[in-house]
C-alpha cells in the first residue's frame, strides 16, 4: 500500500508517504493528461498524413493517418504555382513592419500610463478602455474603412487595425507596474528627459513585456485572415497566408455546402491533398517555433489575469 | 480601474496647474500616447456616427448621412422575423456552454497537470496542449472539415472501417452545439488552464504538507485547498467572460460552419449574421442594427455585473 522505496530514500522530507488515493490522483493525471495533449495534436497528425497521400486513394479510401500511397505531389503542385511563397513574403513583411510599429506605440502608451505623476492618465485610460465595452460594430467599421479612409484592397486596411488592442496596452501597464517608480525618480534627479529615461533606463526593464506583447502582436498578423476577407477582393493577387488558405480551401464551397454525393463540377477546383499540402506550408512555421516561444505566451496569460 | 492612486501621489502644489501648463508640462508623454489615441480614435470612435446606418435605408450613392431616415424599422423587421430572437439566443448559449465548461475542465487539467510529478513529462504534454491555441481559425476549419466530411472525412473512414454507417453531419443542424462546444473544450483548453495551474503553483507549500501530516488523502487535499485556493480566480475569469456574453466566437463559428444554411438554426450566431449582412448581402442598415443591439445589450451587461460585483467584492470589480 505504501511506497516504501521512497520512504526509505528520503528519510529527511515529511512528504514521503504515497497513499493509495495519491497513486489514483496521479495515475489518472498521467493518464488523463496523456489522452488529451495526444487529441491536442492527432488532427493535425491525420491532416500531415494525408497531405502525403494520393489524390486518387484519398477520394477512395478518405483521411487516413498513414498514407496509402506515398506521393508528395501535392507539394509539389502548391510550390510550383509559386503562389505560397508571395503569400509568404506578404505575410512576413506584414508581421515584421506591424509588430514593430505596434509595440513601440504599446510601450510607450503603457509605460506613460503608469506614470504616477501624470495628470491625463486616467482620462487616457479610460478612453482606451472604453473601445472595449462599447463598439459601432461591423457594418460603420466597413463602411468607414472602405468609404473614408479608402482602404479597400489595400494592405494597409490589414497592417493598421492589428496595431494595438484595449487588452494589449492593460497587459504593458501590467509589465511596468512592476518597475518601480523611483528609477523614472533617479533618472529626473540625473536630468533626463522623460523620452531618455523610457528608452535608457524603462525599455531594458521590459524586455520580456516587449518579448511576450510582441509574439501576442506576431500570432495576430501571422494567423491574420479576418481583415482580409473584409477589404481585399480578387483584385488583390497576393493574399496574406491564411487568407490565401482561407480561399483555396473554400473554393468549394458548394461540394461543402451541398447534402453528400452533390459533386459541383469546376475545373480549377484544387484537389483535396493539394488543399491539405496549403493547410500544412501555411502552418508549418507556427509549429516549429511555438515550442520555443510559449513560455512567453504563459506570463502573457498569467500577468493579463491581474486586472489593469 | 481607474480611480488611481495619482492624485494622493502627487506633489503639493502641483495640482494647482492649469489645464495648459499641465499640457506643457507633461507634453513629452502626452506625445507617447497621441499614436495610440490617434488610432482608437481612428478605428474605434469615429466608426462610432457610422451606427446613424442602423435607423436608414441605406443607399450607396447618397451616403450614410444622405440615406433616407426610417427610424426603428430596421429593427422591427429583425425582431418581427424572429431572427434576433433565434441570433441572442444562439450566441448567449454558446458563451454559457463555452463558459461553464472551459473554466471547469481547464480547472481540471490544471488539478491534474499539478499531480504529475515528471517534469520532463510536464513540459511536453503542456506544449502539445498549447498547439490549438497556436494555429489560425482557417486551419481548425480544415481540420475539422476533413474530419467530419462524409465523403473522406476521418470519422466516416473510421466508421466505415469498422462496418458502421457513415455520419453526415453537415446536412443535421442538431448535431452541432455539441460539435463546437468540443471543438472550443480542444483549442482553448490548454490554454485556459494555464492561469489555474499558475494559481495552483501559487499556493504555499507548507499548507500543503501540513495536510498531509495531519493525514489528509489526494482527494481532501483537491478538495479542500486547492479548490478553495482557486476560487478568487474563477470568480475573476467568470466575470470577465460573463461581460462579454454576447460577444461571438466569430473566427470558430465562420471557418467551420461557413455559408452552408442548413445549419443556421443551430450555428447562426450575431457575428455570423452580421458578416454576411455587411460583406455578402451589403445590407449595411440591417446589419448595423443588429450590431448596435449587440453593443448595447453587451454594455448594459458588463456595467449590470460590475455594480453587482462592487456591492458584493470590491476587489473582483473590473473599474
Amino acid at each position: 500500500m505504501f511506497n516504501k522505496k521512497e520512504s526509505i530514500k528520503k528519510p529527511h522530507t515529511i512528504k514521503v508517504k504515497l497513499g493509495v488515493s495519491d497513486i489514483i490522483v496521479r495515475g489518472l493525471g498521467y493518464v488523463i493528461t496523456s489522452i488529451y495533449a495526444l487529441a491536442c495534436i492527432f488532427p493535425f497528425l491525420v491532416i500531415l498524413g494525408s497531405s502525403f497521400s494520393s489524390e486518387s486513394y484519398l477520394n477512395l479510401h478518405g483521411v487516413q493517418l498513414i498514407p496509402g500511397e506515398f506521393s508528395t505531389e501535392a507539394y509539389h503542385a502548391v510550390i510550383k504555382s509559386g503562389l505560397i511563397w508571395k503569400s509568404y513574403i506578404v505575410t512576413i513583411l506584414l508581421t515584421v513592419v506591424g509588430t514593430s510599429i505596434g509595440l513601440s506605440i504599446i510601450a510607450m502608451t503603457g509605460y506613460a500610463l503608469q506614470r504616477k505623476d501624470f495628470p491625463f492618465r486616467n482620462v487616457i485610460s479610460f478612453y482606451i478602455y472604453f473601445t472595449s465595452l462599447f463598439s459601432a460594430g461591423l457594418a460603420p467599421y466597413y463602411l468607414i474603412m472602405t468609404q473614408f479612409y479608402k482602404l479597400k484592397d489595400s494592405y494597409f486596411a490589414i497592417l493598421l487595425p492589428l496595431l494595438m488592442s484595449p487588452w494589449l496596452i492593460i497587459l504593458m501597464k501590467n509589465f511596468v507596474k512592476s518597475i518601480p517608480h523611483e528609477i523614472t525618480e533617479s533618472g529626473k534627479i540625473d536630468g533626463a528627459g522623460d523620452m531618455k529615461i523610457f528608452t535608457a533606463l524603462i525599455l531594458p526593464m521590459l524586455k520580456p513585456a516587449l518579448a511576450t506583447i510582441g509574439l501576442f502582436l506576431a500570432l495576430g498578423y501571422w494567423n491574420e485572415w479576418y481583415q482580409s476577407s473584409l477589404f481585399l477582393s480578387s483584385r488583390v493577387d497576393v493574399k496574406p497566408l491564411q487568407y490565401m488558405l482561407y480561399e483555396t480551401v473554400n473554393k468549394t464551397e458548394a461540394l461543402k455546402s451541398t447534402v453528400a454525393g452533390q459533386y459541383v463540377v469546376i475545373t480549377d477546383i484544387p484537389s483535396n491533398t493539394v488543399k491539405m499540402a496549403t493547410a500544412m506550408l501555411a502552418t508549418g512555421p507556427i509549429v516549429l517555433l511555438y515550442p520555443f516561444v510559449q513560455k512567453y505566451f504563459i506570463s502573457g496569460i498569467t500577468v493579463g489575469a491581474v486586472k489593469g | 480601474m481607474f480611480k488611481s492612486t495619482a492624485n494622493r501621489l502627487e506633489m503639493p502644489g502641483k495640482s494647482k496647474l492649469g489645464f495648459f501648463a499641465k499640457v506643457k508640462k507633461y507634453r513629452t508623454l502626452l506625445c507617447m500616447c497621441l499614436p495610440s489615441t490617434l488610432f482608437f480614435l481612428f478605428f474605434s470612435y469615429l466608426p462610432l456616427p457610422g451606427i446613424w446606418v442602423a435607423f436608414v435605408k441605406y443607399n450607396y450613392q447618397k451616403g450614410i448621412f444622405g440615406s433616407k431616415f426610417v427610424g426603428l424599422q430596421n429593427f422591427e423587421f429583425m425582431m418581427q422575423s424572429g431572427k434576433l430572437w433565434t441570433l441572442t439566443r444562439n450566441t448567449i448559449l454558446y458563451n454559457l456552454a463555452f463558459i461553464i465548461l472551459g473554466n471547469l475542465f481547464a480547472v481540471f487539467m490544471a488539478i491534474l497537470l499539478n499531480e504529475i510529478s515528471s517534469k520532463l513529462f510536464k513540459k511536453v504534454s503542456q506544449t502539445m496542449m498549447f498547439l490549438p491555441y497556436f494555429i489560425s481559425h482557417v486551419l481548425i476549419g480544415v481540420l475539422v472539415f476533413n474530419f467530419l466530411n462524409y465523403d473522406t472525412g476521418f470519422v466516416n473512414t473510421v466508421l466505415s472501417n469498422l462496418g458502421l454507417e457513415r455520419w453526415q453531419p453537415y446536412a443535421d443542424p442538431y448535431c452541432w452545439p455539441a460539435i463546437l462546444i468540443f471543438i472550443y473544450l480542444w483549442q482553448q483548453s490548454g490554454y485556459n488552464s494555464v492561469v489555474y495551474f499558475a494559481a495552483i503553483m501559487g499556493i504555499d507549500g507548507e499548507i500543503i504538507e501540513a495536510s498531509r501530516v495531519d493525514g489528509a488523502n489526494a482527494f481532501q487535499k483537491i478538495r479542500y485547498i486547492i479548490l478553495p485556493s482557486l476560487r478568487p480566480t474563477i470568480v475573476i475569469l467568470l466575470l470577465f467572460a460573463l461581460g462579454g456574453i454576447v460577444k461571438g466566437n466569430f473566427g470558430l463559428f465562420y471557418n467551420i460552419v461557413g455559408t452552408n444554411s442548413l445549419l443556421y438554426e443551430t450555428t447562426d450566431i450575431i457575428e455570423t449574421f452580421v458578416y454576411r449582412a455587411s460583406v455578402t448581402d451589403f445590407n449595411f442598415s440591417t446589419a448595423s442594427a443588429v450590431g448596435f443591439y449587440q453593443s448595447l445589450i453587451g454594455f448594459v451587461i458588463v456595467m449590470t455585473v460590475n455594480f453587482i460585483v462592487k456591492k458584493i467584492e470590491p476587489d473582483y470589480s473590473l473599474f
